[in-house]
């Protein structure tokens, strides 16, 4: 066993980094561990112009400065980290990394947000890179001039298609449904543009090619005919999904698999709280993660002068 | 100019990549810019730097007109997606990479194709 800590979080995105800095400036050691990169989906957000009090500002730079500041108040930090086995029941919480090495805390609060969704069909690990992309701030250039498909129909996909126009030939938008789940201004501009074709009800059904992606594979739900597509790009904007299948047996989950809390945060397990994008809620902003993070931190700390 | 802002070392032309890669038995380059791509893998790097000690990390801005060596590399020739990372034994490319690439993978092309 390596230490014990007043408060253990598990994520480093907003509600992880926040809950950090209000717990350690509350004097708990406290330590965050972290699977992915610190920061979590603001360093996946190119500009982030509606956080309060600060202008336009990069996702990566807001991330940076919530770690400084975590780490100024004495919050310690493991990122890359690959978490085998959690023990959130008692009165002591443990976790083991795949590592071999085990921390334990007085109590834990869950921050492991979402990810993206993926399609999960042949070729899509093959073409990452090559052809397949989620960022359109950051591959568009690599398509100019070319035939794009842009998988999705919610607000990301709407916009990014809109803007990848900037560089592609044309950007044709796959979507499931016959309606998008979309802003009207957002829906408005992509099909007034005279660059942008739909193809709705349909799915994709597999990425072909041989060095660089050439072809996909889609299906008409309705009719269950199958076409082929020259592209040589495709973006994926399918949504994001929480991250909380490791939590599953540990706390109650909702139908949507996000962890049920109360106005505390307060999970189904007493001592262990949840905040940000996993949690039940309207609008997944930084904002709100952010909130969730202090509340669940604050909670903590009442937990912990009780104990 | 530095143009990338991560803890680790900057190669800013083709000349002082060359130099590197012929003073360093193991090194690992990557290309590309500060954006959501890239970001997390100059972040496992940073990580890296301190549990590999045999590999020479360093990064490289995609957008600078030296970086021609690695965006024009054979190597690279299919590549859509930033960044574009290499990985060069004892002077020759042995591994290359395009878009991002999480800890595990990254890990596993260090440990198979440099530090074997
Ligand atoms: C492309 C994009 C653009 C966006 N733009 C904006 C915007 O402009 N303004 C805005 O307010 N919001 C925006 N959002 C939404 C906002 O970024 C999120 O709502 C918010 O960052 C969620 O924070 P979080 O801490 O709950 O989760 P996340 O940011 O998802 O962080 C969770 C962290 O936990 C880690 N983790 C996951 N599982 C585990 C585990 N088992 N163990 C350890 N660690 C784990 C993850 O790797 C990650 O680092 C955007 C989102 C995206 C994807």
């Amino acid at each position: 066993m390596d230490d014990i800590f007043d408060v253990m979080i598990i994520g480093a995105g907003a509600a992880g980094l926040t809950a950090g800095i209000y717990s350690s400036r509350a004097r708990h050691s406290t330590l965050i561990l972290n699977e992915g990169a610190i920061g979590g989906q603001m360093v996946l957000t190119d500009e982030i112009a509606n956080y309060p009090g600060v202008e336009n500002t990069q996702g990566y730079s807001l991330a940076n400065t919530m770690k400084k500041q975590a780490k100024e108040f004495g919050c310690k930090i493991k990122s890359n980290i690959q978490i085998k086995e959690y023990q959130l029941e008692g009165k002591v919480k443990k976790v083991s990394l795949h590592d071999g090495r085990e921390f334990s805390a007085k109590t834990v609060i869950l921050a492991p947000g979402g990810k993206p969704r993926s399609l999960d069909i042949p070729g899509e690990d093959q073409f990452k890179g090559k052809g397949i992309s989620y960022c359109a701030t950051c591959d568009g250039d690599f398509f100019t001039g070319k035939e794009i498909a842009v998988i999705g129909g919610g607000n990301s996909a709407l916009e990014e298609a809109v803007s990848l126009t900037k560089y592609a030939e044309k950007v044709t938008i796959i979507h499931q449904f016959d309606h998008f789940q979309a802003f009207e201004h957002a829906i408005r501009e992509a099909k007034n543009h005279p660059r942008i074709k739909f193809i709705m009800e349909s799915e994709l059904r597999a990425f072909e090619g041989d060095t660089g992606l050439q072809k996909i594979q889609v299906e008409h739900l309705p009719s269950g005919n199958i076409s082929e597509i020259n592209v040589e790009g495709a973006f994926v904007f399918i949504g994001y999904m929480p991250n909380t299948k490791a939590f599953k047996d540990l706390v109650t989950l909702n139908s949507r698999d996000e962890i049920i809390v109360d106005e505390d945060k307060n999970t189904s397990t007493r001592g262990v709280f949840a905040a940000g994008d996993c949690i039940p809620k309207k609008y997944r902003q930084v904002t709100t993660a952010v909130a969730d993070g202090t509340i669940a931190a604050l909670s903590a700390s009442a937990y912990l002068r009780d104990l | 100019m530095k143009l990338l802002q991560t803890n680790l070392q900057e190669v800013e032309t083709a000349a002082e990549l060359d130099k590197m890669i012929k003073e360093n038995d193991n090194v690992m380059v990557c290309c590309g810019r500060m954006g959501p791509m890239c970001i997390p893998v100059y972040d496992i790097m940073e990580e890296l730097e301190d549990e590999r000690s045999k590999v020479k990390f360093a990064v490289m801005a995609f957008d600078s007109p030296e970086a021609g060596i690695i965006r024009d590399a054979k190597e690279c020739r299919s590549f859509m997606g930033l960044p574009f990372t290499m990985y060069y034994k004892n002077g020759v490319v042995t591994a290359a990479t395009s878009s991002i690439q999480n800890r595990s993978q990254v890990m596993s092309i260090i440990d198979e194709k440099l530090c074997n």
